[in-house]
């Protein structure tokens, strides 16, 4: 969904466990991981799809197979506050020019939090089970909640 | 820019000092340690030059052994040469993160001073520590004396470095036998030794940050097996970079070593097989035997407990057309099991052209003394077993222990 989001980024394309298996001859010495292929300058000043991730860096891979709940993204609510994308453990919150995106259910884990931190009323983002179709979501999505009054 | 040190064509220097020097001749960047009877001298001699100016390098203080090590994976990973020192209980904490510098394949280099392991709490020499570790993936010299030690740790940079091998090296010397024993050192100069271990070389290190890097992945079943089998391939193919070093230490120093040293084994009828200083109450008592009695008795010592010499010790179980009786001398309480140094030479032993009959002596527990005179005795109970053709006590025994007699299994005949 996030391959949506941003055009041509190769994040989460290949299926974990996908990878070209090779023999022990061919692996890597002392079972290193390199991030990207080749060399690489000011990597903080390119942005992750324009990089040049190794098919083993875990931003090409799909890894959250085993998710069971996951959040559910409304634009119509949204004030681009940018908590969600601050707080998210595993940077599976889109965002480009402080305005949310998406969210990357490649690498997303179903924790919660980006619902816990949101502050609108009702919330931009809710989790639904992962059956649950975006759509199906979104139309069924909470009214404001009104204050109580006091007695 | 680290001062020269001041040293003599001839020091007397005990074995953990022998080894300090060498660490600071390898001009060593990262030591991470925690202090530990026998080895602690070796750090602290370390820390002293570092504090004087001996050496440009860090000395981390840990507050455990598994702290120790775990730093020095750290550091190596980053792109420094790195080294530390333990024995007994400090390498048994240790062991575990022995696994991850040898899979990493981390160069790092492990000064041990072999003590015994609790219970009952003991802090003198034995190979306890040293048989811990043997499947650890790490490389094993085995220092005999003082001069060895100093000699073995400067190779040990050199091979593990070696980009070919790129694996972490333990040099073990016997706790309070050759770490406190001073004896006479012939020491390189500084800028001799430090040609000799040469520049480190970095690979795959995590202060180029034009090559980020993850170290320590994990695997599962479909990568696991092929990265163990690359580790284990370094390790035996390490035999041939191992002969290298030690060949060009000889034309340095003069001094050769060689994975398996084969004492008098030419026209030997018995032999016994040893590690660690007992090699040399082992070397002189074959010798005053020979002298006095005409026995014809040899020494083979695993120089490289690890790769095994698995072809060396074949070779040298050979060398004498006429060997007929073997005897292992394990200095570790084997917890069930024959000695590991009786399993392994049989092992070897099976495909020789001699097959000598081969016994087991567990000896030396906790520092327990063993002499020359122990010696003889045993050597001279493998020429009645070679002249009856059978083993004609049991196939293990204990000796030195107080108590009666301590043996295991004996010879099925008829």
């Amino acid at each position: 969904m996030s391959r949506g989001v941003l055009g041509t980024d190769k994040r989460g394309t290949l299926e974990l466990g996908a990878e070209k298996k090779v023999g022990w001859d061919e692996v890597p010495q002392g079972v290193v991981l390199h991030s990207f292929e080749g060399e690489i300058g000011n990597t903080a000043h390119i942005r992750p799809e324009e990089r040049e991730y190794s098919q083993f860096n875990s931003y090409i891979a799909s890894v959250a197979s085993w998710r069971v709940i996951k959040p559910v993204y409304n634009r119509d609510i949204c004030i681009d506050c940018q908590n969600c994308w601050v707080w998210c453990p595993d940077t599976s919150i889109i965002s480009r020019d402080k305005q949310m995106l998406g969210i990357d259910y490649d690498h997303c884990k179903g924790c919660g939090v980006c619902v816990e931190v949101c502050p609108t009323n009702p919330k931009s983002l809710l989790m639904f089970t992962e059956a649950t179709e975006n759509d199906e979501a979104l139309a069924g999505w909470p009214e404001k909640k009104k204050k109580a009054k006091k007695k | 820019m680290a001062k020269k040190f001041e040293l003599n064509e001839m020091e007397v220097w005990d074995g953990n000092y022998a080894a300090s020097q060498a660490l600071r001749q390898a001009q060593v960047d990262v030591v991470a340690a925690y202090p530990i009877t026998p080895s602690t001298p070796i750090v602290e001699g370390y820390g002293a030059f570092q504090a004087n100016g001996y050496v440009d390098g860090e000395f981390v203080m840990v507050e455990s052994e598994h702290a120790a090590m775990s730093g020095c994976v750290g550091a190596a990973a980053a792109g420094g040469r790195v080294a530390t020192a333990t024995s007994s209980q400090g390498f048994a904490l240790m062991t575990e993160v022995l696994y991850q510098a040898s899979g990493m394949r981390l160069p790092i280099v492990l000064t041990v001073v072999n003590r015994a392991l609790a219970s009952p709490l003991n802090v003198r020499g034995d190979h306890s520590d040293m048989y811990l570790g043997r499947d650890s993936g790490w490389i094993y010299l085995d220092a005999f004396n003082p001069q060895e030690a100093y000699d073995l740790t400067l190779c040990a940079f050199r091979i593990g470095e070696d980009l070919s091998v790129r694996l972490p090296v333990m040099v073990h010397q016997d706790g309070f036998t050759t770490s406190h024993k001073a004896q006479n050192v012939r020491p390189l100069q500084d800028e001799v030794a430090y040609k000799f271990v040469g520049d480190y070389v970095p690979v795959d290190d995590m202060l180029d940050f034009s090559r980020p890097v993850t170290h320590g992945a994990q695997t599962e079943e479909d990568w696991h097996y092929e990265h163990k089998a690359k580790q284990h391939k370094a390790l035996m193919d390490s035999r041939e970079r191992i002969d290298a070093v030690f060949a060009d230490f000889k034309e340095l120093t003069g001094r050769e070593y060689k994975r398996v040293e084969a004492y008098m084994m030419e026209d030997a009828e018995v032999a016994m097989v040893a590690l660690g200083s007992t090699v040399e109450t082992a070397r002189l008592a074959a010798k005053q035997l020979r002298e006095e009695e005409g026995l014809k008795v040899g020494v083979i010592s695993p120089r490289v407990f690890r790769p095994f010499p698995f072809d060396l010790i074949r070779d040298a179980i050979d060398m004498s057309s006429n060997l007929k009786a073997v005897v292992c001398m394990d200095r570790s309480s084997p917890g069930g099991a024959m000695g590991a140094l009786f399993n392994e030479i049989s092992a070897s032993a099976y495909g020789t052209k001699n097959r000598p009959i081969i016994t087991n002596y567990i000896y030396g527990l906790g520092g327990r003394d063993f002499s020359i005179d122990e010696a003889k005795r045993i050597m001279r109970e493998q020429k009645a077993h070679a002249d009856a053709g059978y083993i004609t006590t049991e196939i293990q025994q204990f000796s030195g222990v107080r108590g009666p007699k301590l043996g295991f299994f004996k010879t099925r005949r008829n």
